[in-house]
């Protein structure tokens, strides 16, 4: 109440350049993926044609079609999906539990910790790769979807700690002891209370993780010979496929985060009613 | 229901003391107020009942059980908390049943017990209803239908009213009075506000700085307070206190230049003790303010008289204090003009200066 309104033209002429903003940034992400997706949803003459179509003509599954049916894709595809189930499930199981101590213990350098959890993103993955690959040959652990994994877990896993913190943090520890009170145990009372109210946002995190294991490529790519995932293979073979399997594998390998996206926005910011963060 | 007792609880939270050396005994079926500002460490000593915390000294026994060492769930209590801690994922019935599910009782019971704590509280007709679709009013009265929902030793609240708005706590307050007498549950109750004590409590204990400086019915506590910080922490106004001198081996007080006949007990306190350095302690509404000089009657200047209705405040001057009197609504007063107070002697308190406490 004490500031003072903005006169109501300036203010108006703000507003309408924030909503100008929001539409520039949406067409620029937004554009591109719907123009991948007429494509990969039109037939083969379609795509190969010139000019391209801006609105879909026809709708066809036979470029998708053809994509799925290459050679190698659904191996990998399989791939994709059991090394990204093993980091959601490993980043989880490792990163909650950090993640609800930071959230309800004060202890000595739990600040340093913190910044300690970000810091093992400050080693690029690149300077890594050799003594990674050697070590995981004399491990056994080379091209098998654990070891890409475990890699993907330890790239995950700073922001599955930070995030679930800051889950935890919203979930208000009176409620725990409340539990506790009327005959809980502590773990009892987390289960109870606390895991229930933080799981929408315990999922939205593990689909993140998901997503990033899934879109992950460098990692990928040199941990892995014969079992490639998904964007390991096509970052080899884009550049030497036809025009639809480019639009297909495009849109197949983007529809997790599409998808994620949709999922988070109704998930990570409410919760039954109440605004979580 | 059990009776409580404290010896010598202590907790620390780093370099601070929470909590010094606490000794409380609190009765079967009472209700005693834990009355303090806020960091006086009323919460702490109500959490280290309940468990929440854990002591550093000291032991808590609810009647022969030493509970020092139990964990929460073992030691029987239920508690409202100040945020009243409903779990948002449960209707209200699965909240207030939360308690019953956990002792593991029959089904039937569950049912029956559930339905009778919230008809206690008038919520039955909110019972399929979630946290997010009530009142903060209807919650707090969730908080207190799952408190007492089961059979518990002790029920300890914490500021359970401080989250209401003014005429809703009015109403909750004169209820949860009704309702607690009634249960005849042992309760701690822990407020910030004297006037929830006093109307509350069977006995109230006055804390500051982790310790507790009186324990005693709500009346005596207004009216005796034990220390100078009991008398001004509690009362609309508070105690006035003046400074004084004992003379005559106690049998008066000298304030400024006037003599004051002290009663009988106190005067043999005061020769008893030997303190000649005084805050004489005196409640608003023993203090009659007259317009001309009679013998004992202290003289001031009337500073401001604001009229409340049932009685006009007025604050006046004497020496370098500010006294609050209460005179009759009737009584035309106006500013700057003299006043000549006297003090009701059957009331007065009187404190030693240096400690702060009552001789």
């Amino acid at each position: 109440m004490t500031r003072r309104p903005a006169p109501p033209a300036s203010r108006r002429l703000s507003r309408a350049l924030v909503y100008l903003a929001a539409i520039v940034i949406a067409l620029y992400i937004a554009g591109p993926i719907y123009l991948v997706a007429v494509l990969a949803f039109s037939p083969r003459d379609v795509v190969y044609g010139y000019p391209k179509p801006i609105v879909p003509t026809q709708i066809s599954l036979e470029t998708m079609a053809f994509f799925i049916n290459s050679y190698g894709i659904l191996d990998s595809v399989k791939n994709s999906v059991i090394v990204a189930v093993l980091t959601l499930g490993l980043s989880l199981a490792i990163g909650a539990p950090a993640g609800y101590a930071l959230a309800r213990y004060v202890f000595r350098g739990s600040d340093i910790y913190r910044i300690l959890i970000l810091s093992t993103r400050a080693f690029p993955v690149v300077i890594l790769s050799i003594p990674l690959i050697t070590a995981y040959i004399t491990w056994g652990l080379d091209d098998t979807a654990l070891g890409v994994a475990l890699l993907h877990t330890a790239m995950a896993l700073p922001t599955t700690i930070l995030v679930t913190s800051s889950i935890f943090v919203g979930v208000s520890k009176d409620l725990e002891e409340a539990a506790m009170t009327m005959g809980c145990t502590r773990l009892g009372a987390f289960r109870r209370v606390a895991l229930p109210l933080a799981l929408p946002g315990l999922a939205a995190s593990a689909i993140f993780t998901f997503v990033l294991s899934w879109n992950e490529v460098f990692a990928a790519a040199i941990l892995t010979i014969q079992n490639q995932t998904l964007p390991a293979r096509l970052i080899v073979q884009l550049n030497q496929s036809p025009i639809p399997f480019r639009f297909a594998g495009g849109l197949f390998i983007l529809a997790p985060a599409i998808v994620f996206m949709l999922f988070a926005r109704r998930y990570l910011f409410s919760l039954w009613g109440v605004k979580l963060r | 229901m059990a009776e409580i007792r404290i010896q010598g609880a202590r907790k620390e939270f780093g370099k601070v003391v929470a909590v010094k050396d606490v000794d409380l005994r609190i009765q079967q079926g009472e209700f005693v107020v834990l009355l303090g500002p806020s960091g006086c460490g009323k919460t702490t000593l109500l959490r280290c009942i309940a468990g929440l915390e854990q002591l550093d000294g000291g032991r808590i026994y609810f009647g022969e059980r030493d509970v020092t060492d139990l964990p929460v769930r073992q030691r029987r209590i239920s508690m409202v908390f100040q945020s009243y801690a409903v779990f948002p994922h449960m209707t209200v019935f699965e909240n207030i049943a939360f308690g019953l599910r956990m002792q593991r009782r029959p089904d039937a019971e569950i049912q029956r017990r559930a339905r009778s704590a919230a008809e206690l509280l008038h919520i039955e007709d909110l019972l399929e209803r979630y946290p997010a679709q009530l009142s903060g009013g209807q919650r707090q009265r969730v908080a207190v239908a799952r408190a007492i929902a089961y059979d518990a030793d002790v029920l300890l609240m914490d500021e359970p009213l401080s989250n209401l708005d003014a005429l809703l706590r009015l109403e909750m307050r004169a209820e949860l009075k009704r309702l607690l007498g009634a249960l005849k549950t042992t309760v701690v109750y822990v407020t910030h506000d004297q006037v929830e004590a006093l109307s509350l409590g069977d006995r109230i204990a006055v804390m500051r700085s982790g310790e507790i400086l009186q324990v005693d019915a709500p009346l005596i506590v207004y009216d005796r307070p034990t220390a100078h910080f009991v008398g001004s922490f509690i009362g609309n106004p508070p105690m006035n206190f003046l400074p004084a001198q004992a003379v005559d081996g106690g049998a008066a007080a000298r304030v400024e230049d006037t003599l004051i006949p002290l009663p009988g007990p106190i005067a043999d306190a005061l020769r008893r003790a030997g303190v000649s350095d005084l805050w004489l302690g005196i409640r608003a509404e023993n203090i009659e303010p007259l317009t001309e000089a009679l013998p004992g009657a202290l003289p001031g200047r009337l500073l401001v008289a604001e009229p409340l209705g049932s009685h006009t405040l007025l604050t006046v001057q004497v020496g370098q204090a500010a006294i609050k009197v209460n005179a009759h609504p009737d009584a035309a007063f106006g500013a700057d003009q003299p006043v000549w107070l006297r003090l009701n002697a059957d009331k007065l308190r009187a404190l030693d200066r240096a400690s702060g406490r009552a001789i």
